[in-house]
Protein backbone atom coordinates (compact mmCIF):
# COMPACT_ATOMS: atom_id res chain seq x y z
CA UNK A 1 0.00 0.00 0.00
CA UNK A 2 2.36 2.43 0.90
CA UNK A 3 4.89 1.45 -1.66
CA UNK A 4 2.25 2.03 -4.46
CA UNK A 5 1.97 5.43 -2.90
CA UNK A 6 5.67 6.01 -2.95
CA UNK A 7 5.97 5.02 -6.41
CA UNK A 8 3.24 7.10 -7.25
CA UNK A 9 4.14 10.34 -5.90
CA UNK A 10 7.85 8.98 -6.67
CA UNK A 11 7.19 9.95 -10.43
CA UNK A 12 6.94 13.33 -10.41
CA UNK A 13 7.71 14.55 -6.72
CA UNK A 14 11.46 14.84 -5.09
CA UNK A 15 12.42 12.07 -3.13
CA UNK A 16 12.38 14.29 0.51
CA UNK A 17 9.16 15.37 -0.27
CA UNK A 18 7.25 11.63 -0.59
CA UNK A 19 8.68 10.91 2.69
CA UNK A 20 7.22 13.68 4.26
CA UNK A 21 4.24 12.92 2.29
CA UNK A 22 4.00 9.22 3.69
CA UNK A 23 4.50 10.23 6.96
CA UNK A 24 1.65 12.87 6.87
CA UNK A 25 -0.83 10.16 5.39
CA UNK A 26 0.43 8.00 8.28
CA UNK A 27 -0.73 10.55 10.87
CA UNK A 28 -3.46 11.32 9.45
CA UNK A 29 -4.36 7.29 9.06
CA UNK A 30 -4.11 7.42 12.64
CA UNK A 31 -5.66 10.63 13.70
CA UNK A 32 -8.61 11.08 12.35
CA UNK A 33 -10.09 7.76 13.80
CA UNK A 34 -8.62 8.99 17.16
CA UNK A 35 -10.39 11.84 16.47
CA UNK A 36 -13.70 9.97 15.72
CA UNK A 37 -13.06 7.46 18.60
CA UNK A 38 -12.73 10.85 20.97
CA UNK A 39 -15.97 11.85 19.66
CA UNK A 40 -18.15 9.30 19.86
CA UNK A 41 -16.10 8.56 23.34
CA UNK A 42 -18.11 11.56 24.40
CA UNK A 43 -21.37 10.18 22.84
CA UNK A 44 -21.04 6.60 24.89
CA UNK A 45 -20.12 8.28 28.17
CA UNK A 46 -23.50 10.32 27.95
CA UNK A 47 -25.34 7.04 26.99
CA UNK A 48 -23.68 4.88 29.28
CA UNK A 49 -24.02 7.23 32.33
CA UNK A 50 -27.62 7.85 31.40
CA UNK A 51 -28.14 4.91 31.76
CA UNK A 52 -27.04 3.85 34.73
CA UNK A 53 -28.73 6.82 35.87
CA UNK A 54 -32.02 5.18 34.81
CA UNK A 55 -32.43 7.86 31.97
CA UNK A 56 -32.32 7.67 28.24
CA UNK A 57 -29.13 9.87 27.39
CA UNK A 58 -28.64 12.20 24.14
CA UNK A 59 -32.12 10.69 21.48
CA UNK A 60 -32.44 13.72 19.44
CA UNK A 61 -29.87 14.20 16.69
CA UNK A 62 -29.57 11.88 14.11
CA UNK A 63 -30.79 8.31 14.81
CA UNK A 64 -30.58 7.17 18.47
CA UNK A 65 -28.73 10.81 19.02
CA UNK A 66 -25.59 9.10 16.88
CA UNK A 67 -25.02 13.07 15.74
CA UNK A 68 -25.08 14.29 19.23
CA UNK A 69 -21.20 14.74 18.61
CA UNK A 70 -21.16 16.97 16.08
CA UNK A 71 -23.86 19.05 17.02
CA UNK A 72 -21.91 19.70 20.05
CA UNK A 73 -18.62 20.10 17.74
CA UNK A 74 -20.11 22.74 15.36
CA UNK A 75 -21.46 24.92 18.54
CA UNK A 76 -17.92 24.78 19.94
CA UNK A 77 -16.58 25.65 17.02
CA UNK A 78 -18.58 28.91 16.60
CA UNK A 79 -18.73 30.44 20.01
CA UNK A 80 -16.34 33.06 20.61
CA UNK A 81 -13.20 32.42 22.42
CA UNK A 82 -12.80 34.90 25.45
CA UNK A 83 -9.35 35.77 26.71
CA UNK A 84 -9.46 37.49 30.02
CA UNK A 85 -8.01 40.31 30.11
CA UNK A 86 -5.47 40.43 32.65
CA UNK A 87 -4.28 36.49 31.67
CA UNK A 88 -0.80 35.92 30.04
CA UNK A 89 -2.64 36.10 26.40
CA UNK A 90 0.47 34.14 24.76
CA UNK A 91 -0.08 31.01 27.45
CA UNK A 92 -3.29 30.92 27.72
CA UNK A 93 -3.89 30.32 23.85
CA UNK A 94 -0.97 27.95 23.75
CA UNK A 95 -2.01 25.92 26.68
CA UNK A 96 -4.64 23.91 25.24
CA UNK A 97 -2.03 23.00 22.35
CA UNK A 98 0.52 21.95 24.88
CA UNK A 99 -2.15 19.55 26.72
CA UNK A 100 -3.54 17.98 23.46
CA UNK A 101 0.29 17.74 21.81
CA UNK A 102 1.44 14.87 23.65
CA UNK A 103 -1.89 13.16 23.64
CA UNK A 104 -1.41 12.58 20.26
CA UNK A 105 2.23 12.35 19.77
CA UNK A 106 2.02 9.04 22.01
CA UNK A 107 0.25 7.35 19.82
CA UNK A 108 2.87 6.85 17.41
CA UNK A 109 4.49 4.57 19.03
CA UNK A 110 1.53 1.95 19.74
CA UNK A 111 1.48 -1.05 18.04
CA UNK A 112 -1.98 -1.29 16.37
CA UNK A 113 -1.74 -4.59 14.56
CA UNK A 114 1.72 -7.34 14.28
CA UNK A 115 4.14 -4.59 12.31
CA UNK A 116 1.27 -1.73 11.86
CA UNK A 117 2.81 1.17 13.93
CA UNK A 118 3.83 4.76 12.84
CA UNK A 119 7.73 4.78 14.81
CA UNK A 120 8.90 1.35 16.25
CA UNK A 121 11.34 2.40 18.60
CA UNK A 122 12.83 0.49 21.20
CA UNK A 123 12.18 2.88 23.92
CA UNK A 124 8.85 2.95 23.04
CA UNK A 125 7.74 2.40 26.72
CA UNK A 126 10.09 5.06 28.03
CA UNK A 127 8.96 7.51 25.23
CA UNK A 128 5.00 6.83 26.46
CA UNK A 129 5.95 7.51 30.13
CA UNK A 130 7.91 10.74 29.33
CA UNK A 131 4.83 12.28 27.16
CA UNK A 132 2.25 10.99 29.42
CA UNK A 133 4.38 13.14 31.62
CA UNK A 134 4.39 16.02 29.37
CA UNK A 135 0.25 16.42 28.99
CA UNK A 136 0.84 18.01 32.73
CA UNK A 137 2.43 20.60 31.02
CA UNK A 138 -0.61 22.02 29.26
CA UNK A 139 -2.94 22.00 32.01
CA UNK A 140 -0.69 24.04 34.69
CA UNK A 141 0.27 26.14 31.49
CA UNK A 142 -4.14 26.60 31.62
CA UNK A 143 -4.09 27.31 35.56
CA UNK A 144 -1.59 29.97 35.79
CA UNK A 145 -2.21 32.02 32.21
CA UNK A 146 -5.88 32.03 32.94
CA UNK A 147 -5.14 34.61 36.23
CA UNK A 148 -7.93 32.86 38.32
CA UNK A 149 -7.43 31.40 41.77
CA UNK A 150 -9.71 28.38 41.14
CA UNK A 151 -7.63 27.33 37.42
CA UNK A 152 -4.28 27.61 39.97
CA UNK A 153 -5.70 25.61 42.89
CA UNK A 154 -7.43 22.81 40.10
CA UNK A 155 -3.60 23.17 38.18
CA UNK A 156 -1.70 22.73 41.89
CA UNK A 157 -4.04 19.90 42.25
CA UNK A 158 -3.46 17.90 39.01
CA UNK A 159 0.37 18.66 39.44
CA UNK A 160 0.51 16.94 42.56
CA UNK A 161 -1.90 14.23 41.92
CA UNK A 162 -0.32 13.42 38.16
CA UNK A 163 3.45 13.58 40.00
CA UNK A 164 2.17 10.81 43.00
CA UNK A 165 0.28 8.56 40.37
CA UNK A 166 3.19 8.06 37.37
CA UNK A 167 5.30 6.60 40.18
CA UNK A 168 3.10 3.81 40.67
CA UNK A 169 2.30 3.89 37.02
CA UNK A 170 6.06 3.72 36.28
CA UNK A 171 6.56 0.82 38.37
CA UNK A 172 3.78 -0.98 37.19
CA UNK A 173 4.76 -0.95 33.75
CA UNK A 174 8.77 -2.15 35.46
CA UNK A 175 6.43 -5.48 36.29
CA UNK A 176 5.81 -5.17 32.61
CA UNK A 177 9.31 -4.64 31.46
CA UNK A 178 10.76 -7.15 33.58
CA UNK A 179 7.98 -10.15 32.42
CA UNK A 180 8.70 -9.13 28.58
CA UNK A 181 12.33 -8.24 28.69
CA UNK A 182 11.96 -5.31 26.36
CA UNK A 183 10.81 -1.54 26.25
CA UNK A 184 9.47 -1.97 22.30
CA UNK A 185 6.04 -1.95 23.04
CA UNK A 186 5.80 -4.80 19.82
CA UNK A 187 7.90 -7.01 21.84
CA UNK A 188 6.31 -6.50 24.85
CA UNK A 189 2.61 -7.79 23.06
CA UNK A 190 4.47 -10.55 20.99
CA UNK A 191 6.25 -11.71 24.48
CA UNK A 192 2.47 -12.59 25.13
CA UNK A 193 1.76 -14.86 22.15
CA UNK A 194 0.76 -18.08 23.02
CA UNK A 195 -2.94 -18.36 24.55
CA UNK A 196 -5.31 -16.10 26.60
CA UNK A 197 -2.82 -17.69 29.94
CA UNK A 198 0.06 -16.11 28.89
CA UNK A 199 -1.37 -12.51 28.51
CA UNK A 200 0.29 -10.26 31.44
CA UNK A 201 -2.74 -10.20 33.52
CA UNK A 202 -2.53 -13.17 35.15
CA UNK A 203 0.81 -13.20 36.52
CA UNK A 204 0.93 -9.40 37.16
CA UNK A 205 -3.24 -8.81 38.21
CA UNK A 206 -1.90 -6.42 41.03
CA UNK A 207 0.42 -4.42 38.58
CA UNK A 208 -2.21 -4.33 36.54
CA UNK A 209 -5.16 -2.96 38.57
CA UNK A 210 -2.49 -0.71 40.04
CA UNK A 211 -1.35 0.51 36.56
CA UNK A 212 -5.41 0.99 35.51
CA UNK A 213 -5.90 3.03 39.38
CA UNK A 214 -2.87 5.01 37.99
CA UNK A 215 -4.08 5.68 34.65
CA UNK A 216 -7.33 7.09 36.01
CA UNK A 217 -6.11 9.41 38.24
CA UNK A 218 -3.71 10.25 35.51
CA UNK A 219 -6.27 11.27 33.06
CA UNK A 220 -7.85 12.87 36.00
CA UNK A 221 -11.38 11.01 35.58
CA UNK A 222 -13.68 10.30 38.10
CA UNK A 223 -13.22 9.06 41.25
CA UNK A 224 -9.85 11.20 40.87
CA UNK A 225 -11.27 14.25 39.45
CA UNK A 226 -10.44 16.53 42.07
CA UNK A 227 -8.78 18.84 39.55
CA UNK A 228 -12.33 19.26 38.49
CA UNK A 229 -14.10 19.23 41.90
CA UNK A 230 -17.35 21.26 40.59
CA UNK A 231 -18.68 21.69 43.89
CA UNK A 232 -15.63 23.61 44.86
CA UNK A 233 -13.39 25.19 41.93
CA UNK A 234 -15.99 25.50 39.02
CA UNK A 235 -14.79 23.56 36.63
CA UNK A 236 -10.95 23.42 37.30
CA UNK A 237 -8.51 24.69 35.50
CA UNK A 238 -10.70 25.16 32.30
CA UNK A 239 -12.73 27.85 34.24
CA UNK A 240 -11.74 30.68 32.07
CA UNK A 241 -11.75 28.93 28.89
CA UNK A 242 -14.40 28.91 25.83
CA UNK A 243 -15.12 27.46 22.42
CA UNK A 244 -12.48 25.93 21.07
CA UNK A 245 -10.15 26.16 23.15
CA UNK A 246 -12.27 24.34 25.72
CA UNK A 247 -12.88 21.51 23.66
CA UNK A 248 -9.30 20.97 22.93
CA UNK A 249 -8.65 20.21 26.42
CA UNK A 250 -12.14 18.24 26.17
CA UNK A 251 -10.16 16.32 23.19
CA UNK A 252 -6.89 16.21 25.20
CA UNK A 253 -8.57 14.36 28.23
CA UNK A 254 -10.42 11.90 25.89
CA UNK A 255 -7.08 10.72 23.76
CA UNK A 256 -5.72 10.62 26.90
CA UNK A 257 -8.14 8.02 28.36
CA UNK A 258 -7.97 6.41 25.00
CA UNK A 259 -4.41 6.11 25.13
CA UNK A 260 -4.61 4.78 28.27
CA UNK A 261 -7.27 2.11 27.61
CA UNK A 262 -4.94 0.99 24.60
CA UNK A 263 -2.19 0.94 26.99
CA UNK A 264 -3.67 -0.99 29.12
CA UNK A 265 -4.66 -3.59 26.74
CA UNK A 266 -0.80 -3.57 25.07
CA UNK A 267 0.64 -4.63 28.60
CA UNK A 268 -1.44 -6.31 30.04
CA UNK A 269 -4.04 -7.93 27.86
CA UNK A 270 -2.08 -8.98 24.30
CA UNK A 271 -2.87 -5.90 23.08
CA UNK A 272 -3.64 -7.31 19.35
CA UNK A 273 -3.88 -10.91 19.74
CA UNK A 274 -7.12 -12.96 20.09
CA UNK A 275 -8.51 -14.30 23.35
CA UNK A 276 -8.90 -17.52 20.94
CA UNK A 277 -4.87 -17.39 20.07
CA UNK A 278 -3.97 -21.74 20.28
CA UNK A 279 -7.70 -22.36 19.34
CA UNK A 280 -6.78 -23.66 16.04
CA UNK A 281 -10.32 -24.92 15.37
CA UNK A 282 -11.79 -21.82 15.48
CA UNK A 283 -8.83 -19.46 13.58
CA UNK A 284 -9.05 -21.79 10.54
CA UNK A 285 -12.34 -21.24 10.20
CA UNK A 286 -13.24 -19.39 6.28
CA UNK A 287 -14.97 -16.25 7.48
CA UNK A 288 -15.24 -16.03 10.90
CA UNK A 289 -10.72 -17.08 11.13
CA UNK A 290 -10.90 -13.78 10.52
CA UNK A 291 -12.21 -12.60 13.49
CA UNK A 292 -11.20 -14.72 15.44
CA UNK A 293 -7.92 -14.77 14.51
CA UNK A 294 -5.03 -11.24 15.57
CA UNK A 295 -6.12 -8.03 14.44
CA UNK A 296 -6.49 -4.24 15.16
CA UNK A 297 -10.24 -5.66 15.94
CA UNK A 298 -9.03 -6.82 19.21
CA UNK A 299 -6.88 -4.23 20.20
CA UNK A 300 -10.02 -1.55 19.66
CA UNK A 301 -12.10 -4.27 21.46
CA UNK A 302 -9.92 -4.38 24.53
CA UNK A 303 -9.75 -0.67 24.83
CA UNK A 304 -13.14 -0.02 24.39
CA UNK A 305 -13.80 -1.80 27.42
CA UNK A 306 -11.42 0.07 29.20
CA UNK A 307 -13.55 3.00 27.91
CA UNK A 308 -16.37 1.47 29.44
CA UNK A 309 -15.22 0.90 33.09
CA UNK A 310 -13.98 4.72 32.89
CA UNK A 311 -17.56 5.26 32.47
CA UNK A 312 -18.40 3.01 34.99
CA UNK A 313 -16.45 4.37 37.78
CA UNK A 314 -17.62 7.55 36.74
CA UNK A 315 -21.44 6.55 36.87
CA UNK A 316 -20.42 4.56 40.30
CA UNK A 317 -17.70 6.21 42.51
CA UNK A 318 -17.81 9.76 44.48
CA UNK A 319 -15.04 12.05 44.52
CA UNK A 320 -11.97 11.21 46.57
CA UNK A 321 -11.32 13.79 48.80
CA UNK A 322 -7.87 15.21 48.01
CA UNK A 323 -5.83 13.87 51.41
CA UNK A 324 -7.21 10.38 50.46
CA UNK A 325 -6.03 10.37 46.81
CA UNK A 326 -2.16 11.40 48.29
CA UNK A 327 -2.85 8.67 50.52
CA UNK A 328 -3.96 5.94 47.83
CA UNK A 329 -1.04 7.06 45.41
CA UNK A 330 2.00 7.30 48.19
CA UNK A 331 0.81 4.74 50.88
CA UNK A 332 -1.02 2.19 49.40
CA UNK A 333 -0.31 1.64 45.30
CA UNK A 334 3.33 2.50 45.79
CA UNK A 335 3.90 -0.19 48.19
CA UNK A 336 1.87 -3.08 46.43
CA UNK A 337 3.93 -2.15 43.37
CA UNK A 338 7.42 -2.77 45.51
CA UNK A 339 5.96 -5.43 46.77
CA UNK A 340 4.95 -7.36 43.64
CA UNK A 341 8.13 -6.18 41.65
CA UNK A 342 10.39 -7.67 44.01
CA UNK A 343 8.28 -11.10 44.08
CA UNK A 344 8.75 -11.40 40.21
CA UNK A 345 11.87 -10.20 40.56
CA UNK A 346 12.51 -13.40 42.63
CA UNK A 347 10.60 -15.36 40.73
CA UNK A 348 12.36 -14.98 37.80
CA UNK A 349 15.58 -15.13 39.30
CA UNK A 350 14.49 -18.79 40.20
CA UNK A 351 13.27 -19.39 37.25
CA UNK A 352 9.78 -19.72 37.78
CA UNK A 353 7.92 -20.20 34.56
CA UNK A 354 4.82 -18.64 35.07
CA UNK A 355 6.23 -15.50 35.23
CA UNK A 356 8.68 -15.89 31.92
CA UNK B 1 -1.06 -1.92 65.57
CA UNK B 2 -3.41 -4.58 65.38
CA UNK B 3 -3.14 -6.96 62.27
CA UNK B 4 -6.70 -6.93 61.33
CA UNK B 5 -6.69 -9.10 58.45
CA UNK B 6 -10.09 -9.89 57.52
CA UNK B 7 -9.74 -5.74 56.88
CA UNK B 8 -7.34 -6.49 54.64
CA UNK B 9 -8.81 -8.65 52.71
CA UNK B 10 -11.49 -6.57 52.64
CA UNK B 11 -9.65 -3.89 50.88
CA UNK B 12 -7.82 -5.42 48.67
CA UNK B 13 -10.10 -7.43 47.05
CA UNK B 14 -11.81 -4.39 45.66
CA UNK B 15 -14.95 -5.92 47.34
CA UNK B 16 -17.10 -2.96 47.98
CA UNK B 17 -16.13 -1.29 45.00
CA UNK B 18 -17.26 -4.16 42.91
CA UNK B 19 -20.48 -4.00 44.42
CA UNK B 20 -20.92 -0.53 43.95
CA UNK B 21 -19.80 -1.38 40.29
CA UNK B 22 -22.54 -4.07 40.58
CA UNK B 23 -25.51 -1.55 41.47
CA UNK B 24 -24.76 0.84 38.32
CA UNK B 25 -24.48 -2.55 36.23
CA UNK B 26 -27.72 -3.44 37.39
CA UNK B 27 -29.32 0.17 36.52
CA UNK B 28 -27.74 -0.31 33.14
CA UNK B 29 -30.39 -2.94 32.05
CA UNK B 30 -33.33 -1.61 34.03
CA UNK B 31 -36.50 -0.25 32.00
CA UNK B 32 -35.75 3.94 31.75
CA UNK B 33 -37.96 5.78 33.08
CA UNK B 34 -37.18 9.17 31.21
CA UNK B 35 -40.49 11.41 29.79
CA UNK B 36 -39.56 12.48 26.31
CA UNK B 37 -41.34 15.63 26.60
CA UNK B 38 -42.79 17.71 23.75
CA UNK B 39 -44.23 13.87 22.25
CA UNK B 40 -45.45 12.61 25.62
CA UNK B 41 -46.37 14.58 28.63
CA UNK B 42 -47.39 13.39 32.95
CA UNK B 43 -51.24 13.96 33.74
CA UNK B 44 -52.22 16.61 35.28
CA UNK B 45 -54.01 17.56 38.24
CA UNK B 46 -57.08 18.91 38.46
CA UNK B 47 -55.93 21.36 40.98
CA UNK B 48 -53.00 22.37 38.88
CA UNK B 49 -52.49 26.10 38.30
CA UNK B 50 -51.62 27.23 35.58
CA UNK B 51 -52.32 30.18 33.12
CA UNK B 52 -55.25 32.67 34.54
CA UNK B 53 -58.72 32.75 32.75
CA UNK B 54 -61.67 34.84 32.86
CA UNK B 55 -64.71 33.16 33.19
CA UNK B 56 -68.21 33.79 31.28
CA UNK B 57 -71.80 32.78 32.19
CA UNK B 58 -73.94 30.59 29.77
CA UNK B 59 -75.68 33.46 28.46
CA UNK B 60 -72.29 35.46 27.63
CA UNK B 61 -71.85 37.82 30.61
CA UNK B 62 -69.08 37.80 32.36
CA UNK B 63 -69.00 36.53 35.79
CA UNK B 64 -66.34 39.12 37.43
CA UNK B 65 -68.31 41.67 39.75
CA UNK B 66 -65.59 43.84 40.77
CA UNK B 67 -65.76 42.98 44.48
CA UNK B 68 -62.08 43.27 44.27
CA UNK B 69 -61.57 40.09 46.80
CA UNK B 70 -58.89 38.49 44.63
CA UNK B 71 -56.97 42.07 44.15
CA UNK B 72 -57.39 41.99 47.99
CA UNK B 73 -56.30 38.85 49.01
CA UNK B 74 -53.31 38.39 46.39
CA UNK B 75 -50.09 38.21 47.99
CA UNK B 76 -47.63 39.11 44.91
CA UNK B 77 -50.08 42.32 44.62
CA UNK B 78 -50.59 41.49 40.98
CA UNK B 79 -54.14 42.03 40.28
CA UNK B 80 -55.46 45.48 39.41
CA UNK B 81 -59.16 46.55 38.75
CA UNK B 82 -60.98 49.32 37.99
CA UNK B 83 -64.22 49.13 38.14
CA UNK B 84 -67.93 51.10 37.26
CA UNK B 85 -71.09 50.81 37.76
CA UNK B 86 -73.43 50.11 34.45
CA UNK B 87 -77.04 51.70 33.88
CA UNK B 88 -78.91 48.46 35.04
CA UNK B 89 -76.76 48.84 38.46
CA UNK B 90 -74.43 45.73 38.36
CA UNK B 91 -70.83 46.83 38.82
CA UNK B 92 -68.32 45.23 36.50
CA UNK B 93 -64.60 45.88 35.73
CA UNK B 94 -63.56 48.07 33.36
CA UNK B 95 -59.78 47.25 34.11
CA UNK B 96 -58.84 43.31 35.36
CA UNK B 97 -54.88 42.90 34.71
CA UNK B 98 -52.50 40.52 36.11
CA UNK B 99 -48.58 41.34 36.14
CA UNK B 100 -47.76 37.44 35.40
CA UNK B 101 -43.75 38.09 36.74
CA UNK B 102 -45.60 39.13 40.31
CA UNK B 103 -47.87 36.26 40.21
CA UNK B 104 -46.66 33.51 42.65
CA UNK B 105 -49.57 31.10 40.84
CA UNK B 106 -50.88 30.35 44.87
CA UNK B 107 -54.70 30.06 43.98
CA UNK B 108 -55.71 32.36 46.54
CA UNK B 109 -57.84 34.85 43.88
CA UNK B 110 -59.85 31.70 42.83
CA UNK B 111 -60.26 30.71 46.25
CA UNK B 112 -61.55 34.37 47.20
CA UNK B 113 -63.69 34.50 44.38
CA UNK B 114 -67.29 34.18 45.36
CA UNK B 115 -68.56 33.69 41.34
CA UNK B 116 -65.80 31.15 40.14
CA UNK B 117 -64.83 34.02 37.41
CA UNK B 118 -61.44 34.26 37.99
CA UNK B 119 -59.72 30.92 37.63
CA UNK B 120 -56.45 28.74 37.27
CA UNK B 121 -56.25 26.90 34.04
CA UNK B 122 -54.02 23.47 33.20
CA UNK B 123 -52.57 26.16 30.34
CA UNK B 124 -48.37 25.77 31.53
CA UNK B 125 -46.99 26.08 27.97
CA UNK B 126 -46.99 29.99 27.50
CA UNK B 127 -44.63 32.71 26.93
CA UNK B 128 -43.81 36.23 26.22
CA UNK B 129 -42.15 37.87 23.26
CA UNK B 130 -42.16 41.33 23.97
CA UNK B 131 -41.73 43.40 27.09
CA UNK B 132 -45.55 44.39 28.77
CA UNK B 133 -47.27 41.35 27.30
CA UNK B 134 -46.32 40.01 31.32
CA UNK B 135 -49.36 42.13 31.64
CA UNK B 136 -52.48 39.98 31.27
CA UNK B 137 -55.33 42.73 30.44
CA UNK B 138 -59.00 41.71 30.92
CA UNK B 139 -59.59 41.17 27.16
CA UNK B 140 -56.98 38.25 27.11
CA UNK B 141 -58.02 36.45 30.45
CA UNK B 142 -61.26 36.65 29.06
CA UNK B 143 -60.11 35.11 25.42
CA UNK B 144 -58.70 32.50 27.41
CA UNK B 145 -61.94 31.62 29.42
CA UNK B 146 -63.59 31.96 26.22
CA UNK B 147 -60.99 29.47 24.45
CA UNK B 148 -60.85 26.61 27.09
CA UNK B 149 -64.46 27.06 28.62
CA UNK B 150 -65.42 23.46 28.91
CA UNK B 151 -61.89 22.00 29.42
CA UNK B 152 -62.03 24.53 32.58
CA UNK B 153 -65.78 23.48 34.17
CA UNK B 154 -64.45 19.69 33.65
CA UNK B 155 -61.62 20.45 35.65
CA UNK B 156 -62.80 22.79 38.04
CA UNK B 157 -66.53 20.10 38.28
CA UNK B 158 -64.35 17.03 39.00
CA UNK B 159 -62.48 18.75 41.77
CA UNK B 160 -65.56 20.28 43.18
CA UNK B 161 -67.02 17.39 45.72
CA UNK B 162 -63.67 17.49 47.61
CA UNK B 163 -63.51 21.84 48.33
Amino acid sequence: MMEILANFFGAFLPEWLVTLLLILIKVMAIVIPLILLVAYATYAERKIIGFMQVRVGPNRVGFKGLLQPFADMFKLIFKEIIVPEKSNRFLFLIAPLLAMGPAFAAWAVIPFSDGLVLADVNAGLLFLLALTSLGIYGVIIAGWASNSKYAQLSAMRLGAQMVSYEIAMGFALVGVLMASGSLNLGDIVRAQSGSIFSWFVWPLFGLFVVYFIAGVAETNRAPFDVAEGESEIVAGFHVEYSGMAFSIFFLAEYANMWLISALTSLMFLGGWLSPFQGLDFLTNMPVLGLFFGDGVHWLLLKASFFMLLFFWFRATFPRYRYDQIMRLGWKILIPVTLVWIFAEGLAIALGWKPWL
Amino acid sequence: MSLNLKHYFKTFSLQELLKGLGVTGKYFFERKVTIQYPEEKTPISNRFRGHHALRRYPNGEERCIACKLCEAVCPALAITIELEERPDGTRRTTRYDIDMFKCIYCGFCEEACPVDAIVETNIFEYHFENRGENIQTKDKLLAIGDKHEAEIAKMKAADAPYR
